[in-house]
């Protein structure tokens, strides 16, 4: 269980996450949504520990992990895996070498530094880039590979941490409808097969809706909206993206939220939007 | 669109804006005019204090009657003997030449060793520590600010004549002035890697192996290459002060007043000079190239 503590994250005079207190149960699915500049990335990298609070606490189970320093900090990030929007893989190194990195938390510095990962190791990433089916580009550098196949590649450097928690943060921004329902599968995927909790920024209502068992919404830096997708209604959208009117475009989005919501009673959806 | 309210809210953005670019304006166009006061007043400082005047230039000419004093005579029918009389030591001399590029090669290696570990700490992006940052940006000022001359007449002193002073001299300030280009190339790099594999619970050390040194390595070759180039010319000049080299040479031709011999160490000096900055800039071009095709 994660729980944040009036948790707040001040630039200068602007409170980018305000007073924000939250619980996560284990191996939940949570997507946070909310419009840009509204916290959400400050949020994840505050549990990451990127970042640190201002003020607030974070436990997770019943371990103040704010208070965690040296090689504790080390371990919590290890644990709580992240996955960003511009994928953050060492460009210049190749696919392999990339997943690899997500065990260096396991490693006595000196030998890490010669790249002398085990043969488990070097198997369990060929494992992990097989799950997000890329294991045909181990070999490739990361700069040859377009945006899916990248965070791909992210979630199995996040995989190979071997983590409780995965934050993603807007995993499926830059990419497109087809790469994005792979990205988001892959994700729920992991949740239901590990049980790992799962916490989402997500700009794309419709997959935040048929992703996630869970919604918060942000605004302002503050929690306005926290529920089931199906207690999400039109009115608080409307609030979550404080707009008195809704606009076309949010329109079409929220009419396709129902329609998807109908279908998914039905048959599985793969591409939203 | 177009109702008046928002008209005049538009209107008065722009003002705000305009006259806040006027000011942004202003203020550099006064930095610009302090700069010219600044370099002008050091301009005419410097010639006072460096004796410039025209007379000076009037008596310039007293070093083409040197030049023209160490030329050899070469006599066309009898060239092959004239050049051999010109160049008798030429085993010896190319032998302090090789010699010379050596004292280049093992200095300008052991310097790159010392500022790839001294560069990292000095990178204001990677250490967050400020203490190690000053001090490691402190330690390469310093062996940069001081002339490879001076270091080798201090190191002939303690180690005595010959080509181990004039390499710990060249390699000293050699770790300064690459550690200085390798932490601005650090300082340029994305943040991304960095934060992914921070991410992950890397430390420190991790962070720079594999986020960073794979973004900065072609860039450290390229300018190792060039402080190579630099090196060699250097290590013709140590050896004035006794420390190893075809300078040893040259400052004993002077001293001896071997006109002759002058010219002929001189003339070996260019050609070698030339030959490997030559074969430096093709090998960087091509390091330069490659990367850029990627
Ligand atoms: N490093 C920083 N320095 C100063 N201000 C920052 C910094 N990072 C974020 N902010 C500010 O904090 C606020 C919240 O930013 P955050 O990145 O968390 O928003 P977000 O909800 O992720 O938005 P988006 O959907 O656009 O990614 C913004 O107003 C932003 O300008
Ligand atoms: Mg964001």
């Amino acid at each position: 269980m994660i729980q944040i503590n009036n948790i707040s994250k001040c630039f200068g005079n602007l409170n980018a996450v305000d007073d924000v207190s939250l619980i996560i149960p284990d191996g939940q699915m949570v997507g946070i949504i909310g419009s840009s500049g509204a916290g959400k990335s400050t949020l994840l990298r505050l549990i990451n520990r990127l970042w640190d609070p201002t003020q607030g606490q974070i436990f997770y189970k019943g371990k103040e992990i704010t208070q965690f320093k040296g090689r504790e900090l080390l371990r919590w990030r290890t644990k709580a895996a992240m996955i960003f929007q511009q994928f953050n893989l060492v460009k210049r190194l190749n696919v392999f070498t990339n997943v690899l990195m997500g065990r260096l938390g396991y490693h006595k510095t000196l030998p890490s530094l010669f790249m002398m990962f085990t043969k488990e190791e070097r198997a369990l990433a060929i494992e992990k880039l097989d799950r997000v089916e890329i294991t045909d580009q181990a070999l490739k550098r990361c700069d040859q590979l377009s945006g899916g196949q990248q965070q791909r590649v992210a979630i199995a450097r996040a995989m190979m941490q071997n983590p409780e928690i995965i934050l993603a943060d807007e995993p499926i921004a830059s990419l497109d409808p087809r790469s994005a329902a792979k990205v988001m599968e892959t994700l729920r995927d992991i949740n239901r097969k590990e049980g790992i909790t799962v916490i989402a920024s997500l700009h794309h209502l419709a997959s935040a809706r048929m992703y996630c068992e869970r919604i918060i919404g942000m605004a302002n830096g503050k929690i306005v909206f926290d529920g089931k997708p199906s207690e999400l209604t039109k009115e608080e959208v409307l609030k979550i993206y404080r707009v008195e009117d809704a606009e076309e475009e949010l329109e079409h989005d929220i009419e396709n939220v129902e329609m998807l919501k109908h279908q998914k009673q039905g048959r599985k959806v793969a591409v939203p939007g | 669109m177009g109702n008046p309210q928002n008209n005049t809210d538009i209107k008065s953005k722009i003002k705000t804006f305009e006259t806040s670019l006027n000011r942004e304006i202003q203020e550099k166009s006064r930095k610009t005019v302090l700069g010219i006061i600044i370099f002008l007043t050091l301009f005419i400082l410097s010639s006072i204090i460096g004796r410039f005047n025209i007379s000076n230039l009037i008596e310039f000419p007293n070093i083409f009657n040197y030049i023209k004093k160490t030329l050899p005579v070469l006599r066309l029918q009898f060239l092959g003997y004239d050049l051999g009389v010109w160049y008798s030591s030429r085993n010896l001399y190319l032998r302090e030449m090789f010699d010379t590029i050596l004292i280049a090669y093992a200095a300008t290696l052991l310097g790159t060793f010392f500022a790839f570990l001294l560069c990292f700490p000095a990178s204001k992006n990677l250490m967050k520590n400020w203490w190690l940052y000053i001090i490691a940006r402190r330690l390469l000022d310093f062996s940069r600010g001081v002339p490879e001359l001076i270091y080798a007449m201090l190191f002939v002193v303690s180690f005595g004549i010959g080509p181990l002073p004039g390499v710990i001299a060249i390699a000293v300030h050699s770790v300064g002035s690459l550690g200085k280009l390798f932490s601005e190339v650090n300082e340029n790099i994305d943040n991304e890697a960095i934060e992914g594999i921070r991410s992950t619970g890397g430390n420190w050390f991790q962070i720079i192996r594999y986020a960073v040194v794979p973004q900065v390595l072609p860039n450290y070759f390229s300018y190792a290459l060039l402080r190579l180039e630099i090196n060699i010319r250097a290590s013709t000049i140590i050896g004035f002060v006794g420390a190893g080299g075809i300078g040893q040479q040259l400052i004993l031709a002077v001293r001896q007043f071997r006109y002759q011999d002058v010219s002929a160490i001189c003339l070996i000096i260019i050609a070698c000079v030339m030959i490997m900055d030559f074969f430096c800039e093709k090998i960087r071009h091509n390091i330069i190239g490659r990367e850029n095709l990627r």
